[in-house]
Formats: structure tokens, sequence, C-alpha cells
């Protein structure tokens, strides 16, 4: 599997060119101060007043490392750190031809080709910026925690094109783990193969395929089985938002008022789109589907959806968190913490889950509609502890986007007008301030009253 | 018999490139990499300086025998390769063995090529494409001993520097007007030439070697304008043609090279070619051409190796554009594309004779198409980019002439990732 490692980001808008890095380089790397030595290089566009670095990236596929005749230049596994070895090098320049960053250049000075070596993990020029236009990133970190984990979802579901699902299938099952118990009823992720077809399951562990009525008090009872027989077992729900917030959501409300330790996943594609796509409780106001059409006098769904994330909060859950797969490093946070909030009740982490399928959008688009609508608030990102009784924004949007740069991305809003967007966009207003107040909220326990 | 999904033939960068971008895709089909060569793999681009002894011989290996392990594949040195049956699909090695592959990469370079007529096959020489030719001309290098190296393109100036360091009295001959033709236009390959002279090189243009004569040591070297030169030392360095001698009756499609198409791939399926035996579409020709350089090979070589693992990632070969780097006397310069203005092209150039630096960028239109330099600050990487990527300067254009670097360098900042 992949690892990742830290870089040196540059935020162009960010940078002024007042150049503090270069020097700061210089001294690291040779007591002098002298740009000629400096390893980074501000470059200036002063008619347009827009700058720019030369640095390495530290490639994961360096090319002057492949371009290096001598053996000279190669990359460190362990660090990520593309080093330089001055002994082998015979300063033939082909790296200098190789990179197309500028990364490695020539030192007129030393008459040596020369590079970012790093700094031994702390670079100076970062700490040397006044402005934040450089900046330490470690991008895609979850590789290094979470890709040896086990895939523990068959090769070959039978996922529409671009599907959200089996991606979220696949890696919530990755960190849950074997040592669990899935339920999956009616809905797209049974329907995409995970429980299997010829008498085979889908997946490498335990999954059983409930009612669409029952999956929350038929996995209380598993999991109150293997508590009795003294076995440790994490009980997983994965279900649409039809098993969970429309016809099952008495088994649900009654499993969360009872404390049952699990973790429920509601999988929320809008409504039910493995069986032609029908408005579900959770459909949004104005979409289209097979069941609120458009035409002369309806214009798409007249109600709005119901707030199920809200509604788990009031039952007095563990942990209820709002996810989206366009922010993956805040979801795997969010399964964590879930994990650990079963063994005391109920976790809820409900996923927005954007279908090409029935949603008439191209399925290479699925991450960026899944990112718009957090970007437009039309999903905020949050999670609840009931240890401390309020909400808490995880990816908190200062300047939201307005809704209609997620709206727009979507056929079925296409015939949406003006008086329609413009109350989505009330009402998404509305209810972020709604959240709002939960942030607020203070004391242990539940913002609502708990026993 | 030896049965491979992959073989690679050669372990140059070629070689090395596709080894790398199959391990990619597929970590454990069965791979067998072999080479002539007797050692570890190596880059023919080191000989110079081995030769000059600023490398050893010991320390100019791409991969130790670890790494190559790491990757779990068969490592065949000394393994020279003589026939090729793309039916049957089986190669013959010269010791009587064959190796069945499914998938074939032949990267199996060039030789260097000895103008005919002259008697040269008659005469003792020294070329430089191998570890032994290096260390061979290595040792006869004498302090005062005459050497005549024939040919002024970058084997010949590399060689002829580093015997003349040793001492030698060297004279290059070369048959055009300029060294280094394919890289550099007149005025840059003249103060290539000056510094040379500097150091006691004399270089001949213009003149053509009509007879070679003599043994080792004391051969002579008679040119068509009536002059013999004494070669103690005789170095021949009049370019390179492709290692195909093995593909008689193959079927493979040749040319000057093995013909291949844009993903690599040969006349005949199962079989790609890459690297300095591959004859490919050029970046600003529409013809096929030989283009045996070293970032050519690389990149040419994954091309190949993610198309024989059906790497969804594959991006096809742009065509091949002329580029190379070279140190000479400490001065040290590049070249990237075009280094004369064609028909509707304009040229910027910067000229210091005295700072003995030289600057030449060529457009066509809104696009930069070509530029080199000697002793130049310009990013050779980023401009060679900024050719590829065939970026619209438009309006940039001016300031980018005004301040090539500076401006090359925030282009590519805001434009590639």
């Amino acid at each position: 599997m992949g690892k990742s490692y830290q870089t040196i980001a540059f935020y162009q808008d960010k940078c002024d060119g007042c150049g503090d890095c270069v020097p700061a380089c210089s001294r690291r790397h040779t007591d002098t101060i002298n740009p000629g030595h400096s390893r980074i290089k501000v470059a200036k566009d002063t008619e347009q007043q827009s700058f720019g670095v030369a640095l390495c990236r530290q490639c994961g596929q360096p090319q002057c490392v492949m371009n290096c005749p001598s053996g000279a230049l190669s990359k460190d596994m362990s660090t990520g750190i593309v080093k330089w070895d001055k002994d082998k090098c015979v300063n033939c320049q082909l790296c200098t031809l190789a990179c197309p960053y500028g990364g490695i250049t020539y030192n007129t000075l030393t008459d040596h080709v020369m590079k970012c070596d790093f700094c031994d993990g702390d670079p100076v020029c970062v700490k040397a910026c006044p402005k934040g236009a450089l900046a330490l990133k470690q991008v895609a970190s979850i590789f290094n925690s979470w890709g040896d984990l086990e895939d523990l979802v068959v090769p070959g579901l039978s996922a529409c094109l671009g599907c959200n699902s089996e991606m979220l299938l696949r890696h919530t099952l990755r960190r849950i783990g074997s040592n669990a118990v899935v339920a999956t009823p009616p809905g797209c992720i049974a329907g995409v193969g995970s429980v299997g077809v010829n008498g085979k399951t889908g997946l490498k562990i335990p999954v059983f395929h409930p009612l669409l009525t029952n999956t929350a008090s038929m996995l209380a009872g598993a999991g109150r089985y293997y508590k009795r027989i003294g076995r440790d077992v994490t009980m997983l729900a994965l279900a649409g938002d039809g098993g969970t917030a429309d016809v099952g959501f008495q088994s649900l409300s009654g499993a969360a008022e009872r404390g049952e330790q699990m973790i429920y996943i509601c999988v929320d594609n809008e409504g039910y789109m493995n069986t032609g796509v029908q408005r579900s409780s959770t459909t949004p106001y104005g979409a289209w589907t097979s069941t609120t059409p458009v035409g002369a006098v309806l214009r798409g769904k007249t109600r709005d959806a119901k707030p199920m994330p809200l509604l788990m909060v009031m039952h007095n859950c563990e942990y209820v968190a709002t996810a989206s797969t366009a922010f993956m490093e805040d979801y795997y946070a969010k399964v964590e913490k879930a994990i650990e909030a079963a063994k005391k009740g109920m976790a809820y982490i409900h996923v927005f889950s954007p279908c090409p399928t029935g949603w008439r959008f191209p399925p290479g688009k699925l991450i960026e509609v899944a990112r718009k609508a957090v970007e437009t608030n039309i999903v905020p990102l949050w999670e609840y502890e009931y240890r401390d009784g309020r909400i808490r924004f995880t990816h908190p949007v200062d300047k939201p986007l307005p809704v209609q740069a997620y709206l727009s991305l979507i056929g079925k809003y296409k015939h949406l007008d003006e008086k329609q967007i413009v109350f989505i966009q009330e009402q998404t207003d509305r209810k972020i301030g709604v959240l709002k107040k939960f942030e607020k909220a203070e004391g242990k326990g539940s913002p609502v009253s708990s026993d | 018999m030896h049965h491979t999904k992959y073989l690679i033939i050669g372990s140059s960068h070629a070689g090395l490139s596709a080894l790398d971008a199959i391990r990619l895709q597929d970590k454990e089909g069965s791979l067998t990499l072999v080479t002539q060569e007797s050692c570890l793999p190596y880059s023919p681009t080191i000989l110079p300086y081995v030769l000059s002894g600023q490398t050893q011989p010991e320390k100019v290996f791409l991969r130790d025998q670890q790494s190559l392990d790491s990757l779990s594949i068969a490592f065949k040195p000394g393994t020279k390769v003589v026939a090729l049956d793309g039916k049957s699909r089986q190669v013959a090695v010269q010791s009587g063995e064959k190796i069945e592959y499914e998938k074939l990469l032949l990267a199996t370079g060039a030789a260097p090529k000895r103008p005919p007529g002259q008697g040269l096959e008659a005469v003792p020489h020294h070329v430089l494409r191998t570890l032994e030719d290096a260390l061979s001309m290595r040792s006869k290098i004498r302090k005062d001993a005459t050497a005549v190296v024939i040919g002024a393109g970058l084997i010949g100036l590399h060689a002829a520097e580093n015997l003349a360091k040793g001492g030698m009295k060297v004279v290059v001959v070369e048959t055009l007007p300029q060294v280094l033709p394919g890289y550099f236009d007149e005025e840059a390959s003249q103060m290539i030439h000056r510094a040379f002279s500097d150091k006691g090189v004399k270089i001949l243009l213009n003149k053509k070697v009509s007879r070679v004569k003599g043994a080792e040591g004391e051969a002579t070297v008679k040119l068509a304008s009536g002059e013999t030169l004494l070669a103690e030392l005789l170095v021949v360095a009049t370019g390179i043609q492709p290692r195909m001698e093995y593909l008689k009756g193959s079927g493979v499609e040749v040319d000057q090279g093995i013909l291949v198409d844009e993903r690599m791939r040969t006349s005949v399926s199962g079989i790609w070619a890459a690297g300095d035996v591959a004859q490919t579409r050029g970046f600003f020709e529409s013809s096929k051409i030989l283009n045996a350089t070293l970032p050519n090979a690389v990149e040419q070589g994954r091309i190949a190796g993610m198309d024989m693992v059906n790497d969804p990632a594959l991006k096809v070969h742009q065509g091949a554009v002329a580029l190379n780097t070279y140190k000479f006397f400490g001065h040290r310069a590049f070249s990237v594309g075009m280094i004369r203005a064609g028909e509707g092209c304009e040229v910027e150039k910067v000229v210091v004779p005295e700072g003995f630096k030289y600057q030449k960028l060529v457009f066509k239109g809104d696009q930069l198409v070509g530029a080199s330099g000697i002793n130049s600050d310009l990013d050779p990487g980023i401009l060679f980019q900024l050719i590829r990527r065939k970026t619209y300067l438009g309006d940039v254009k001016d300031r980018f002439c005004a301040s090539p670097v500076d401006i090359s360098r925030v282009m590519m900042t805001s434009m590639w990732r």
C-alpha cells in the first residue's frame, strides 16, 4: 500500500514575495547568507504582482531520480525525501532537465547541483515565512494508518458506475475489522452484493439481511447474545435512508432509546434509488423523483427532508455525526469515535451519499457533488458527543457558496425556478442557524432533558 | 525452458523504467531482466565520467542486487539475445538457452557506428559505449601522446576533453561545419569550440577522413584535404546505431530503428520497444525519428511498461524532443527542442561573450518551441515543460522574454502540480 509523507506546500495567494525563506535556507545549509546557496528560489512577476517558488516537491515518482545516470539521486521510502549523494554525482545536470519544478538547480558557488533536504523534517523556510505561504503538509495521511488494513469486501460488486456506497462500504469495513457482524437491510448496500448471490456473501465477515423494518432490533438482539456469551463483537448496521428514516425508524428509535451498543450508519442517497428512484422522507424539498414528478403543477417534492441526525441527537445517542465522502479524513475520524462510543451505547453516523444514477449527474462528478454539498452548507459536517452535550462543527464553512453552486450540478434539481432556489437558500441558512444553537449548548448531557 | 510473463532485454534506463512501471501494477507476475553486460545495470551516459576518473566503476550502478531482489525479478547479466521468434514468443540466447515470454520489451540500446570505407575495420580503435570501453580508453591515456577523435558530437567532445585533461595532445575531426550540430546553433557551438581551443584541443571542421591505417598505438588518419594525423590513441565517435541484429526473421518491422507506435508497441503483438533502439514519432516532426537520449529512454520505457500491464493511467507518447545537458571545461550547457528558427519562428537571444554566457529562446507564434543556453540560469526542466505542454504565452510573452527565469517559475507555480 502507498505511504503518505510530509511535504512543503506553497500558497501562491499568500506569498508577497518578501523572500525571507531564501536567507533562512542559505544560512541553514552554509552558515552564510547568499541567495545562491538557497534551495528555495522565489520568482516574481512584478507586473502581475504574483510570485512563484522553485522548490523540490519530493515527488512520489521523481523524474530527477529516474533520469540520473549515476545513481546519485534516490527516494528514501521511509521519509519520502529525495536524497542527493554528492559522492556519486558526476554533475551531468540531467536532473535539472528532468525536473518540471526547478526543484534541483545548479549552484554556481559550489559548482554542483543542490536540492531541498527537508532540514531533517523541520524546514527552516516554513518557519521563516511570515505570511503562511509555506506550510508543512501531509496529505492522505490516512494511508499510513489505514492503507495496510484488509479490504473485507469481495471484488466485483454490482454497484452502478460511480457509486458512493461501494466506496463507503469498503472503507468502513476496513477500519471496523473482522470482529464484527454486519446488518444490511434491503437497499443499495445489500443490492450491490454485500449479502451476495447463490448463497455466498459479498463480505469476508458475517453479514445478514434483516427486513427493511427491523434492522436495529435484529442487530440489538444479536449484540445482546454476544454479550451474554462474553464475546466482544462490534455490531454494525449499514442501511439506506428508507430503512433508517421511513419504515425502519421505529426499530431504530427504540434501539437508540434503550442505548443498544451498536454503530448504525445511514447511507443517505435521499430516496429509494435501487427500486426506481422513489421519494423517501429524507428526499429534500424540490427534488425530482419518480413519485415527486415535475410537470405543469408539481415541481418536485413539496416537503423538506426529515432531519435524521438531529432526531438521533434528541434520542441521547452516545455519538452522532454527519459525513460526506468528499472529506474522507473527517469520516475516518468519526468512525474511530463511533467504534469507541458503541462500547457504551448507540453511535449513529449519517453519510450524505450522492447517487449518479438516481440524481442524474455524471458518475465522474460524485466527489464534486459531495464536496459542493458541504461547501454550500446543504450538508454541514458536525458531530455530537453525549458526554459534552453539544454539536461541534468538524469542517466549519465560514463563507458558504450559494446553494445554486450545488443544485446546478444535479439533474434532479434542474427544473427549479428562482423562487424554489431562494426557498432552499433560506431553509439552508435557517438549518445552519438551528445547528449553531446546539453548538452553543452548555453543560454535560444532552441539550434536551436527559436521565 | 525458462518461462516468464514479462521479459525485458536491456537493463539501462528504458529497461529499468519499464520494470518500475510494471511492478507498480503487477507485483507478482514473473519478470526476467536480461542484459549482455556482465554486471549490474548502469547508464552509458556515465561513461565519460568513468573515463575522466570523476567516478569509479564500482560506484556507477543504478541498482544493487538487493534492490533488484526486492522487486522479485530474475536478473540475468551476461545474457546476449541472438534470435527472436515472435510467433512462438521465444528468444534464443547465445548460450543456447531459450526463454519463453508472454510480453517482451526490446530495450537493447545502440552500438557505436563506424563510417564505412575508411579502413576502420582493420585498425584497432576505441569507442565509448560500455564500461569496458571506458576503462580500456582510460588505461591508454599517456601524457604528451597524440590522440585523434573522429566526430565532434557529445561522445567525441567528452572523450577529447578527458584525454586533454590527461595531458594528451588531442585533435578532433568533424565533417560538418560546427561541433554539436544536433544541440546548438553556430554561435553557441563556436563558443564551445573556443573553450576547447583555449585548452589546446584542436578541432578540425569540414574535414572528411579518407583512410585510417596502422596498428594500436600508432595509427595514422589521412584526411581528404591531404593532411595526415598521427594517432597514438584513436577514438571513433561518429554516432550510434540501434542494436537490432537479433531481429532478423522475427517479423518485427524496422527502419533506422525498431518502429513503434505511441504506446511503444512494435508491429508484432506482444512485443514493445523503447529507448535508443526505438524509432518513435518526433514531437515536432510527423515522421518517426531516432532520439537516443537518456530522458527519452526513461519516458519511453515507462510508457512501454505501463502499456504492458494495461495501466489505466497511461498517457500516450507525445513524441520525442531533442534535449540534453552538457558540461565542458567547467562550463555548462543545455538544449531543449528547436535550436534554429524555422519558418514562422522568432528568436530571443542574449549573448554575453565576455562572461561566456549564451541564451536563446525560440518561439513559434505564442508558444515556446526551443531553448538553449551556456552558463545560463534558466531552468531547463521548466522550459521543457512549457514546450511540451504547448503552453500559450500570449501577453506574457514580452515579460517572459525580459525575465525568463522568473516568469517561467511563476508560470510553473500557478500552472502545474
